[in-house]
């Protein structure tokens, strides 16, 4: 459960270049709810997960995981709660470990680090069954430095760090836009599957309005710090790109065919 | 060609071997570029010298490294504490570390380690042997690397490498990286002083300038050893930083066995860590330079 209340943001306070990124946001996540945003450049979107991320402090308002207030707590602190993959591959992983210690770092997140051995000596079988489930190979792998693996396969095994330790919201920043169409598809398939398990709290960020709908259960549309358009439901379910376009997309310009048709 | 003078270039290498580490662990596993070495190197000497010529050579080690280990968690407090690039902060605290090492040596510059038995001295009055120096520089070392080794692969050694691997994926993951940074340049620097307190009763004194460019051969061991044993497993790249060092003394000694004035070893030094450095880019040059002539080549064939 994730609730972020009157959340404000603003980038070079005091300066030429003051821009409000975040302009007295509220929202309110259910357990397991998935939610998409989608939103032109310069939106919003990323600076809201870094905010709840703790990335960037922020200016006021308050963000709470469960029950837990962590608007101020460092961005190490609440890594614990949260899972995270970001549009760049290349910032999911440490490319000069081994896939094992990688995932290994990943499940003993939150756990105090200590002089026991990297690898737990009951690592091996997890790791060998969470990796089978991507169905790329990897768990033949795992003594291989993940700076061998493609973009695709990197972005999956972020996935799976991420939520080897189910945390208490998923963030997804447009984690498939660097990736081929196929193997896009694919990552986006994993995540779908993933988020059910374990029922996730989610946040996905994407510029493909057509996944926006089709993934997940509410689609929120953001402009210039705000939420614009929340969907649910019935109402959801109706919803179709054409529409979309049609409402959004000639009165403020944001859309171009990219972000239609991804 | 001496046998007994490359020995001790060998033994020489052994040691230094042990701040090659350091610089590693600095360099590499962190990916900062940690300039307190020159400083953290003396101290170790200092405290060395200090503690032997109070009748204790071995308690000189420990403490020495102890001692490098502070200066380390100095330079990372300048830095993650206080935001300042971590080259300036290294730079700071190697300044600092002048004065604190004149005082260490009890003002003043240098310090013979004459008259009373040396860690070495001992260890071959036991042992008499010409090989007891490098038996026990060799033994020394192949403690400090099984340490390190096993240290770099528990929990605590992962998130250490992977900070500096990628510090964003260590945050995300929910580690505090200003404390993996502290621990990580406090080991490196302790193993420098070690290193340092080691030289010191080897050579028989310690002296105020004897780290001057110290980092540039920790550099020039660990690229050596990369480039020419490889970097594969952490296995293969400490062993490879330990080859780097010593092969780097035996090209050294050649070097003045061949008539190479002894002033002129730094320029050597930094010659040797240039051309190492720059090697990635000349591949490059020759690699474009590869292309354009096969393409132009080709664009010829083309026209006939
Ligand atoms: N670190 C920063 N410093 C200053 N301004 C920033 C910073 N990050 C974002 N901004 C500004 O905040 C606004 C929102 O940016 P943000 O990255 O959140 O947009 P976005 O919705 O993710 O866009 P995109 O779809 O292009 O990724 C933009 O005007 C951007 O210029
Ligand atoms: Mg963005």
């Amino acid at each position: 459960m994730l609730i972020i209340d009157n959340l404000s943001k603003t980038f070079g306070k005091g300066t030429i270049n003051e821009n409000l990124a975040i302009d007295n946001l509220s929202l309110f996540l259910e357990e397991g709810e998935f939610v998409t945003i989608i939103g032109g450049n310069g939106a919003g979107k990323s600076t809201l997960l870094n905010c709840i991320s703790g990335v960037y402090e922020v200016d006021k308002g308050r963000i709470m995981l469960d029950d837990i207030d962590v608007t101020f707590k460092p961005e190490y602190k609440r890594s614990k709660f949260i899972g995270r993959v970001f549009q760049d591959p290349l910032r999911g992983t440490a490319h000069d470990m081994t896939i094992e210690e990688n995932l290994s770092i990943a499940y003993d997140k939150g756990k105090p680090k200590g002089l026991k051995p990297g690898i737990g000596k009951k690592y091996h079988k997890l790791f060998r069954e969470r990796l089978s489930l991507l169905e790329l190979g990897l768990e033949d792998r795992m003594k291989q430095k993940v700076g061998l693996l493609s973009g695709g396969q990197r972005q999956a095994l972020t996935l799976l760090m991420s939520t080897i330790v189910k945390p208490k919201v998923l963030l997804l920043d447009e984690h498939t836009a660097a990736l081929d169409p196929s193997i896009a598809k694919k990552v986006l398939e994993l995540t779908n599957e993933i988020v059910k398990e374990y029922n996730l709290c989610t946040i996905m960020i994407t510029h493909n309005m057509k996944a926006a709908l089709e993934h997940g259960t509410r689609t929120i549309m953001m402009l210039d710090g705000r939420i614009v358009l929340d969907l649910k439901g019935k109402e959801r379910k109706d919803m179709t790109v054409e529409r979309l376009v049609e409402q959004f997309g000639n009165k403020n310009g944001l859309y171009n065919d990219r972000m239609i048709l991804g | 060609m001496n046998l007994l003078y490359y020995q001790g270039s060998i033994e020489l290498g052994i040691i230094y071997a042990i701040m090659a580490l350091g610089v590693f662990i600095s360099f590499r596993s962190l990916n900062m570029p940690d300039l307190t070495v020159d400083g953290s190197f003396v101290l170790g000497a200092a405290v060395s010298a200090i503690l032997y010529t109070k009748g204790h050579p071995f308690l000189g080690m420990p403490l020495a490294l102890v001692a490098g280990c502070l200066a380390g968690c100095i330079t990372a407090l300048i830095h993650t504490k206080l935001k300042i690039q971590p080259l300036l902060s290294g730079i700071l605290t190697m300044l600092a570390l002048y004065s604190v090492n004149l005082r260490v040596m009890g003002n003043k510059p240098n310090i013979p380690l004459i008259n009373k038995p040396t860690v070495f001295s001992i260890v071959n009055d036991f042992f008499v042997s010409g090989f007891s120096d490098l038996v026990l520089s060799f033994i020394i070392l192949i403690i400090v690397v099984f340490v390190l080794f096993l240290f770099l692969k528990t929990k605590l050694g992962f998130v250490i490498r992977a900070t500096g691997d990628n510090e964003h994926m260590v945050k995300a993951l929910g580690v505090n990286t200003d404390f993996t940074k502290t621990l990580g340049l406090a080991i490196a620097n302790g193993l420098v002083a070690l290193s340092g307190a080691l030289i010191a009763q080897y050579q028989s004194y310690s002296d105020i300038g004897m780290g001057v460019g110290m980092v540039i051969i920790g550099l020039a061991s660990v690229i050596i050893g990369e480039v020419l044993f490889g970097a594969r497993s952490l296995f293969r790249r400490l062993t490879a930083v330990i080859l780097g060092a010593i092969l780097y003394r035996l090209v050294i000694a050649i070097a003045l066995d061949l008539g190479m004035p002894p002033t002129d070893l730094k320029l050597i030094s930094a010659f040797i860590v240039a051309v190492a450095l720059a090697m990635p880019a000349v591949k490059e040059y020759i690699l474009s330079f590869r292309k354009r002539m096969s393409s132009s080549a080709g664009g010829k064939g083309g026209e006939a």
